[in-house]
């Protein structure tokens, strides 16, 4: 099963033709992703690594069938790339892009609003590493080659540091169902919640990890959830123990600025909502491979 | 990116916000003009430094004679401010902004910002100002009046009016309460405003409305189509440090702790701080490297690393997705080689190309120290630091 992505989703990658486009839709074909083609507009017709460019991300929907996609678009012009895949009935868009002004943001969400539920693009990112459902199909730029397939469903802001949860599991022989980055950033297409949403609906995650950071108040709505809608243990780690106040810690969403911010503070709610914490983030594989053996 | 008092009054006043007079001064000199060009017989002096609470620490005095701005100014100029919110270190203060003295029947709060929950811009108002907003909101959370504008249409007129009405400023005040209110959200929105706040906003013995203080801080994804905002940057006002690692692209954050980290990831880079903490140490910076690290960026890395001096050992944490472990290895021994750094190096290399980097760094003969683990890198880099501070 796997959420969102799986070895038949047709892929197209928007930003195709530039460098970081290439060098990222090679690396998902070499993984095993259905990459059908991708949009550069005034490039559509040509070919570009052996598959499709479109001018439109409708052309890609109406004549490659494209049901997913990613966005390598620099910054100042990725929000209209994204809003672009929802209007052409794109169903999941990731967004790597790292940059796009936070206004930006808030109206792509607005523009995503307008469509009803059942036909609304589900977006992950931006400023992310993608997602991936191990074995089966990668949507994103992570190593792939560290992710084995399994039963635990991952949510998180960062890149690296998913995928040191990645290896520690590994190393311990537990695998992923489906791996979710949803970034960095304040303003993003999906939360923790989102994610978990769909985690728990999935029959083949049985826990989630959930890995989270200082800033917002993201985690413990995810944590209220978890606690009245989920059947499936979540374990988390939060980042940024040793982060001042006021202080931006490298991603633009993870400053605390208000109460309930800071690592200590979300830990603390966490708890008091029946997650279960790793004590450090070395301990990520241990703790899942606890709450697994404890099933 | 802050910006001082004086621009962010600037920007205010094309947006029709009301100030009271006001003008800046780099010298002693200067200053003096500035009060003999401002009618009245009170001024303030207030210290121009990307900090609140300036007034605790002297950096807002009334004067009431030249002779009192002169003092004032020559106290303030080329000293470096410490509030509670510049650290230690305090904040240079090299220019001043002479004001005319204002007679304050009522101070409320005004501010916009960015709600994360929400997705939108949030008006914030409370007719209780003059107190920090945070400190408001433990003590009053009652007192405090929060409006969500919906970004396709923007901030409505009775939105402006009902915030007025809850400040109190609903008498003959209202029309240019709603000016004020309106011109605030413009600029927020037009420019790319993270936070707009001003504290206090007063109501005068005259019954005017003035912006008493303005605090601004912009978005910097959004500064490549603001130039006009990008040029207000101040970099006497940031870790001198900090303004080297933007110059490089780097994003590095400086601490009070003695061991460096140079790690790929945001995510990542506070995951190693914790492990630091948690393994008994302190961390002496943020950095992350990001993607595509270069040998010359890796020595850049830790040239501005090692620029610390309280740094006693370094850490390096690579989990290369993007980048590559061999890419890392090379450029940790060429910048180990290159800078003739003396403090203990621990580098833990996972990710593409593993065995490929540990070969490089076993295979040069320098002194570093390798780890497998997160664990094991932390522990390492305490014991190393405890052992060069014995």
């Amino acid at each position: 099963m796997a959420i969102l992505i799986n070895e038949r989703t047709r892929i197209i990658v928007q930003g195709f033709t530039g460098r970081i486009g290439t060098f990222h839709a090679q690396e998902m074909i070499d993984y095993g992703s259905n990459v059908v083609g991708g949009v550069t507009p005034g490039k559509g017709g040509q070919k570009h690594l052996g598959l499709p460019v479109f001018n439109t991300v409708r052309e890609a929907v109406e004549q490659a069938g494209a049901e997913a996609s990613i966005v390598f678009v620099p910054p100042a012009f990725a929000a209209d790339s994204i809003m672009e895949a929802a209007d052409a009935g794109i169903r999941y868009c990731v967004s790597i892009t790292d940059g796009i002004p936070t206004q930006d943001m808030m109206a792509v969400k607005n523009f995503l609003r307008l469509f009803p539920k059942q036909d609304r693009m589900m977006l992950t990112g931006p400023n992310c590493s993608g997602t991936i459902s191990p074995e089966r199909s990668m949507l994103g730029i992570m190593p792939g080659h560290i992710y084995s397939r399994g039963v635990v469903g991952v949510v998180g802001r960062s890149g690296t540091l998913g995928y040191e949860a990645a290896d520690q599991m590994r190393r311990l022989n537990i695998g992923i169902s489906t791996s979710v980055g949803i970034g960095g950033d304040p303003i993003i297409g999906s939360s923790h919640r989102d994610v978990l949403e769909k985690l728990e609906a999935d029959p083949e995650t049985k826990v989630a990890l959930m890995i989270g950071e200082i800033g917002g108040p993201m985690e413990v709505e995810a944590g209220v959830f978890a606690k009245e809608n989920m059947s499936k243990p979540l374990v988390a780690y939060i980042a940024g123990l040793t982060a001042p106040p006021g202080r931006r810690m490298g991603h633009a969403g993870a400053i605390i600025s208000s109460a309930g911010e800071s690592a200590a503070e979300k830990v603390e709610r966490l708890k008091e909502l029946g997650v279960t914490i790793c004590p450090t983030p070395s301990l990520m594989g241990e703790t899942v491979a606890k709450v697994l053996a404890a099933l | 990116m802050d910006i001082h008092e004086y621009q962010a009054k600037e920007i205010l006043a094309d947006y029709g916000v009301r100030l009271a007079e006001g003008g800046l001064a780099h010298t002693v000199e200067e200053a003096v003009q500035r009060s003999r060009e401002i009618d009245g017989n009170v001024w303030v002096v207030k210290a121009q430094i990307h900090s609140g609470a300036r007034g605790k620490a002297g950096g807002v005095k009334v004067c009431k004679t030249h002779e009192e701005i002169e003092a004032t100014a020559e106290s303030l100029l080329g000293k470096k401010l410490v509030t509670h919110q510049t650290g230690p270190a305090g904040k240079l203060c090299s220019k001043l902004y002479i004001e005319a003295g204002t007679d304050i029947a009522r101070e409320v709060y005004l501010a916009f910002m960015i709600d994360r929950s929400h997705e939108r811009i949030v008006m914030v108002g409370s007719a209780q100002g003059g107190m920090d907003i945070e400190t408001l909101a433990a003590t009053h959370p009652d007192a405090i009046r929060k409006i969500y504008i919906e970004p396709a249409v923007g901030l409505q007129d009775f939105q402006a009016r009902t915030m007025a009405f809850a400040l109190g400023l609903g008498d003959e005040l209202l029309n240019h309460a709603i000016r004020t209110i309106k011109g605030c959200y413009r600029a927020m929105r037009d420019l790319d405003a993270n936070i707009l706040e001003i504290n206090p906003l007063v109501v005068t013995r005259k019954n005017e409305l003035i912006a008493l203080d303005a605090k601004m801080s912009f978005d910097e994804n959004a500064l490549f189509r603001r130039t006009r905002i990008a040029e207000l940057r101040d970099n006497s006002q940031i870790d001198s440090r900090e303004v080297a690692a933007a110059e490089a692209g780097l994003s590095y954050v400086g601490l009070d702790g003695d061991i460096g980290c140079m790690i790929n990831g945001a995510g990542l880079a506070m995951a190693t701080m914790d492990m630091i903490k948690l393994a008994g140490g302190e961390p002496a910076n943020f950095l992350d490297v990001g993607g595509g690290a270069s040998a010359e960026r890796t020595e850049k890395a830790f040239r501005l690393v090692l620029a610390d001096k309280n740094v006693k050992a370094m850490l390096v944490n690579i989990f290369a997705g993007i980048n590559r472990c061999d890419w890392i290895a090379e450029g940790v021994v060429q910048a180990v080689r290159n800078i003739g750094m003396t403090v203990p190096l621990v580098v833990r290399l996972s990710g593409t190309n593993v065995e490929e980097g540990r070969r490089i760094i076993a295979d040069s003969g320098l002194p570093i120290i390798t780890a497998e683990t997160l664990a094991e890198a932390a522990e390492k880099a305490v014991q190393a630091r405890n052992q060069a501070a014995a």
